[in-house]
């Protein structure tokens, strides 16, 4: 679904991504893995069209995105650190995407909106939220359209449990309705139940591509952190 | 882009700064049309004021909107909008605004006061004014993403249009006195819009007997129709050819 060939960024002198190559296939959860630093980011914004590449291609069904924008109505994303206007209300932000993606026909998934408790803060304005319910926010403004693609920056950050569980869960029951969904997290035990895939990459080069499953036979361990561990030990 | 462009009014709307500058111009002008003898008087110390106001405003008003629009900016940049969409429709939001701004707080009382074709073509200068010190601000807050350098360096321009251009063309001027000029400084005043819009109001008073030999000069060139026409797409290429620098390098911005 989304193919990302020989794909090379630097900023000035840093190279966050390096004559990268991957493939996203529809229906997977795939995880984005690797230090601090290592390009995810920019790897997710370049799908996005937030960040230019300097060379190399994306492609969101088999089209080029370069220069398009239509191809976002079947992206939802969710940033790492959620940046809105700071002074407009909750119910202003989501009225304004809404109005924004009106085109996007469609029910609208309120789900998360709901289960997050948003219903009661609608009134208050962005710059008084704290970090936990701003990832609410972006959490439930990228489930909201129904996108056939979700990108989810470090979704669990800053989450209080139960609503880190809620979105886990909301998380598997739309990777089960065949959606792609990327997630990049530091947090590795979050990720056992969720993933299929796993990607690694490190200085901006891709070091290994595994199903989750192969990963671990292959190591023999059950838990994905330590598995994980034990790959880059071994390379 | 018509959602983009409601959303910024709005948001520009609520803040107060733009209802303060048309309360200050209203205050201005009326003051100015009360205290002197005549209107005339009172248009002609007007048009000092607001060839220093309104770039002054323009263009740090528009500056700090953008910066502060960084937020606004990167939401609407990872939704199905075009680029170029957003950054018209935010050129969009703040030349009405600032354009109303100037119309209800000098325009209304121009033509309260004044209302003869030097009275509208002091409007229609301010209003192009006003559009050309927007796209210039929409220019230097692209240069840097450091909020700092970028409000320094509007500031600078505006420094540069009002003082510091016409210091270096007296100064050439004193250079190169022994030659003729007048026609060298039709040219020079296309690269300043502030001295274009001058020299198109003070030609429209007739008081260009007071600039000598030059003032002749610029009455052939701006004085009839045709000249007029060519002030205004003068400024018309400022407005349009700094938003267009603008608007590339927010098309190749990493956000």
């Amino acid at each position: 679904m989304i193919t990302v060939t020989n794909l090379t960024k630097r900023f000035s002198k840093l190279i966050a991504l390096n004559n990268i190559s991957l493939s996203f296939p529809k229906g997977e959860c795939v995880a984005l893995l690797g230090p601090n630093g290592c390009g995810k980011t920019t790897l997710i914004k370049s799908i996005l069209g937030m960040v230019l590449p300097d060379s190399g291609e994306i492609e969101f069904n088999n089209q080029s995105i370069s220069g398009k924008w239509l191809y976002r109505n079947q992206i939802g994303y969710m940033p790492q650190i959620g940046r809105y206007p700071e002074n407009m209300t909750i119910s202003n932000v989501f009225d304004m995407m809404k109005d924004m993606r009106k085109d996007n026909k469609g029910v609208l998934d309120e789900e998360l909106i709901e289960q997050f408790g948003l219903n009661k803060l609608m009134n208050k304005r962005m710059h008084t939220l704290s970090g936990g319910t701003r990832q609410k926010v972006s959490a439930a403004l990228a489930f909201l359209f129904n996108p056939d693609v979700l990108i989810l920056d470090e979704p669990t950050a800053g989450l209080d449990p139960v609503s880190s569980e809620s979105l886990k869960d909301k998380i598997i029951k739309e990777k089960r309705n065949g959606k792609l969904i990327l997630i990049t997290s530091h947090v590795l035990s979050e990720l056992d139940d969720l993933v299929t895939e796993v990607f690694y990459i490190e200085e901006g080069k891709l070091a290994f591509h595994k199903k989750l499953i192969d990963l671990k036979t292959e190591t023999g361990e059950l838990k994905l952190s330590k598995a994980v561990a034990k790959i880059m030990l071994a390379q | 882009m018509n959602k983009i462009l409601k959303y910024v009014i709005v948001d520009i709307v609520r803040n107060k700064i733009v209802l303060i500058y048309t309360f200050l111009l209203l205050l201005i002008s009326l003051s100015v049309f009360n205290l002197e003898s005549s209107a005339t008087k009172g248009l002609l110390s007007l048009l000092n004021i607001i060839l220093i106001l309104i770039p002054l405003i323009c263009i740090i008003f528009s500056t700090i909107y953008i910066y502060n629009s960084a937020e606004f900016i990167e939401l609407l940049v990872s939704q199905p909008l075009k680029r170029k969409s957003i950054w018209i429709s935010l050129f969009g939001g703040l030349t009405s605004s600032l354009c109303l701004a100037f119309f209800v707080g000098a325009g209304i009382p121009i033509l309260i006061y004044h209302a003869d074709l030097t009275g509208i073509m002091m409007i229609a200068t301010g209003l192009s004014l006003t559009i050309v010190f927007v796209s210039i601000a929409m220019l230097a807050a692209g240069m840097t993403r450091d909020k700092a350098k970028g409000i320094g360096l509007s500031i600078f321009l505006w420094l540069f249009f009002s003082l510091i251009f016409d210091a270096l063309v007296l100064f050439f001027l004193f250079q190169f006195q022994d030659y003729p000029l007048e026609r060298v400084m039709v040219f020079l005043s296309f690269l300043n819009p502030i001295d274009l819009s001058r020299i198109q109001i003070l030609l429209q008073m007739d008081i260009s007997a007071l600039m000598g030999y030059t003032g002749a000069i610029f009455r052939e060139f701006f004085g009839n129709g045709f000249g007029i026409m060519f002030s205004f797409v003068g400024l018309l290429l400022w407005a349009v050819i700094s938003l267009l620098f603008s608007l590339r390098r927010f098309n190749k911005q990493d956000l």
